[in-house]
């Protein structure tokens, strides 16, 4: 007897699109292709833009400190080492805000109020950031300089708290004190803390009832609950969340524009007045700039880019490979 | 047999009695006696946020005291940890009601007068009473520009996201990365993208339409991958069930997907005109400015609440500076109007409750 003869080539299978779906498929290609080709084509048009200011300065666009593009003088030194000293300030103040606020929400807010809670810190990501920048420019301003007076007072001989005028002056100079780095740090803190806050909340949100009960059973404090469950689970939205305000607060620009004095060298002195960001320095000079400055402030809207997106990819990246990430879009 | 029929009686898990309350309280008290007595009697110090972080501090010192004293450190660290949480909460809520608060209150001064909704600003000088004038020709501005730009951004939007996630294929990666990369985009990047290639390239003038591409080149990423995330939230059950019965993808998209998604991608919508609304840097670029009501976006400048307002802000003048704060108050206003509807939205869907 021989073997049956099996055909072990698969059964083809093959299905036409009805005409309908070939135009819907065309359109719905059509429509991400446009898409691609605008926000793509924002990235490629800054990146021909800045080519000839980056060819003609080379690195010492990145070295240089002083703006004068009549005096053949650009760099973005200053200006770089600015938006870093706003958006550290920014984070250094709100990280610890919006730790313990989400904490907060998830941990220790009463049931009733959980949900009014997620929705007034979802409200504030939403507030425009011009109201933050009048907030901070006529409400804070005044009361701050005082503060930043006092730190200089009692902490003066920290380099960074230095200010360059006498604190026991009879009179009060407060000009020294405001429009510095420090202030707009606070206002831009403020705004970012939200982003942060929203989304370490909704990762803490997940943490698995079982090890929270598990964690209370071996007897934990509520404290005991949180360092050794929801912090470890949540580590992922907390870098990302954190990382995400950073992208913010690294972009911001009419809050700054609002509260800084420009002042185009490296100013260590965080107290003291004056400071530049890349995105504030473009608001301020786009208006008298023409032909290659266009070019130099495409070149520093590029750098500011590329660190924005450096820093949300690798948001992105964290919160995707964390444990409690798998689940939350940030 | 009583026993069984009892209620289980749910095991109380944070153990705060009458004395815990006392104690919080009374450490509050004394501190601010403490505080008091130290502060303005007999230190040489002053100013009433030095006095409110002292009190906390010492309010702090004694609880945490009086709570290592009767409890001992596994508790006294949980109650720590529940303070610092209470009251970084406490400054947060502070914060923002202060932020909205003295938008409002500051605002109340231009805002009480009509002539602040019907009138624009070409005949109100910097010294000019709020009794005349307004910031009529700044509101309309807004919702032109953002009709534009939902006009634009939404179509389009939805559709990429459609794309993404019912066509697919192998462009579709690269697609989302890149949207994905341009939510990352700072506003002023995307004004000054407008900026140079429609004003300068283009040869275009000032006007409410450039604003709005540069509103829209801000909200197209924004809200192309929210929709996205909203979509793929729908059941592929419904999918499979749509297309099993013999329906074409298309009429599966038009007919269930979207309707599915409807609640959700309001919520997105909303959420993106949110934030196109309230950004002031590209409109700063590209709008001009003009105490002129205009009605055409295609010729002449027009100015959007956000720009309205930092331009007020920057005058000296008290006047334009509450009128600066009513435009503020005014834009406030709006965005939690749409923040509430978006809420609303999401309440009612399944796909917005997300």
């Amino acid at each position: 007897m021989s073997e049956p003869t099996v055909d072990l080539e698969p059964r083809k299978l093959r299905s036409s699109l009805a005409p309908s779906d070939l135009i819907f498929r065309l359109v719905a290609r059509g429509g991400g292709g446009l898409v691609l080709l605008i926000t793509g084509g924002i990235g490629i048009f800054l990146a021909y833009q800045a080519k000839p200011t980056l060819q003609t300065y080379g690195w010492k666009f990145f070295t240089e400190q002083s703006w004068q593009p009549e005096a053949n003088q650009i760099g973005v030194a200053a200006i770089l080492f600015g938006t870093v000293v706003v958006a550290t300030i920014a984070i250094a103040i709100s990280f610890p805000l919006a730790v313990a606020t989400a904490l907060y929400i998830t941990e220790w807010a009463p049931r009733g109020l959980k949900k009014s809670l997620v929705a007034v810190v979802d409200l504030m990501v939403a507030v425009p950031s011009i109201v933050y920048g009048l907030w901070g420019f006529f409400l804070l301003q005044p009361r701050v300089i005082h503060l930043s007076r006092w730190i200089t007072d009692f902490f003066g001989w920290i380099p960074i708290f230095r200010v360059d005028t006498d604190p026991d002056a009879a009179v009060f100079d407060g000009a020294t004190y405001a429009s510095s780095a420090f202030i707009a740090g606070i206002v831009v803190a403020m705004m970012v803390m939200p982003i942060a806050c929203a989304v370490m909340r909704e990762v803490f949100d997940q943490t698995p009832a079982g090890e929270r009960e598990a964690a209370l059973a071996l007897g934990s404090t509520s404290w005991g609950v949180v360092r050794a469950v929801v912090l470890p689970f949540g580590r992922g939205g907390i870098i990302g969340g954190t990382m995400l305000g950073l992208g913010r607060a690294l972009g911001e620009t009419i809050a700054v524009v609002m509260i800084v004095s420009p002042l185009f060298e490296i100013n260590w002195h965080v107290l003291q007045s004056g400071s530049i960001t890349i995105s504030s320095m473009i608001a301020l000079r786009y208006g008298e700039a023409q032909g290659s400055q266009l070019n130099a402030l495409m070149a520093a809207g590029l750098v500011l880019f590329v660190i924005t997106l450096i820093v949300n990819l690798i948001a992105g990246f964290v919160v995707a490979r964390s444990r409690s990430g798998a689940g939350t879009e940030i | 047999m009583t026993t069984l029929l009892d209620e289980p009686v749910r095991r109380q898990l944070r153990i705060v009695d009458v004395e815990d309350r006392a104690g919080l309280v009374g450490s509050a008290v004394a501190g601010l006696s403490l505080t008091w007595v130290f502060y303005n009697r007999i230190l040489p110090t002053e100013g009433t946020l030095g006095f409110i972080v002292c009190w906390w501090l010492s309010f702090t010192a004694l609880y945490l005291l009086y709570t290592g004293l009767r409890r001992g450190r596994v508790v006294l660290t949980d109650r720590f940890a529940v303070l610092l949480a209470h009251s970084a909460a406490a400054l947060v809520g502070i914060a923002l009601t202060t932020v909205i608060g003295y938008t409002l209150i500051r605002g109340a001064r231009a805002l009480i007068h009509t002539n602040f909704f019907t009138q624009d600003l070409r005949t109100a000088g910097p010294l000019e009473p709020l009794s005349s004038g307004g910031a009529l020709h700044a509101l309309v501005g807004t919702l032109i520009q953002i009709s534009i730009a939902i006009a634009i951004t939404l179509p389009l939007g939805i559709l990429c996201a459609v794309y993404l996630t019912e066509v697919g294929g192998r462009a579709s990666r690269l697609v989302r990365s890149v949207v994905e990369a341009m939510t990352a985009l700072p506003s002023i990047v995307a004004g000054l993208f407008a900026y140079v290639v429609l004003l300068i390239g283009f040869g275009m003038r000032l006007s409410g339409f450039v604003a709005a591409m540069a509103i829209s080149v801000m909200m197209l990423p924004i809200i192309a991958r929210s929709s996205e995330v909203v979509l793929r939230l729908v059941p592929s059950g419904l999918r499979e069930a749509s297309l099993a019965l013999g329906a074409t993808q298309w009429r599966t998209v038009w007919s269930v997907v979207l309707p599915t998604a409807r609640p959700g991608l309001a919520t997105a919508l909303v959420l993106g005109t949110a934030r196109g609304i309230g950004e002031t840097s590209p409109v700063l670029l590209t709008a001009g400015f003009t105490t002129y009501l205009n009605l055409n976006p295609f010729s002449g400048p027009m100015v959007s609440l956000p720009l309205f307002t930092f331009k007020m802000s920057q005058s000296p003048e008290p006047n334009y500076i509450s009128r600066a704060f009513g435009a503020a108050a005014l834009l406030l206003v709006v965005v939690l109007l749409l923040f509430a509807f978006s809420r609303w939205m999401a309440g009612r869907g399944r796909s917005g409750s997300r």
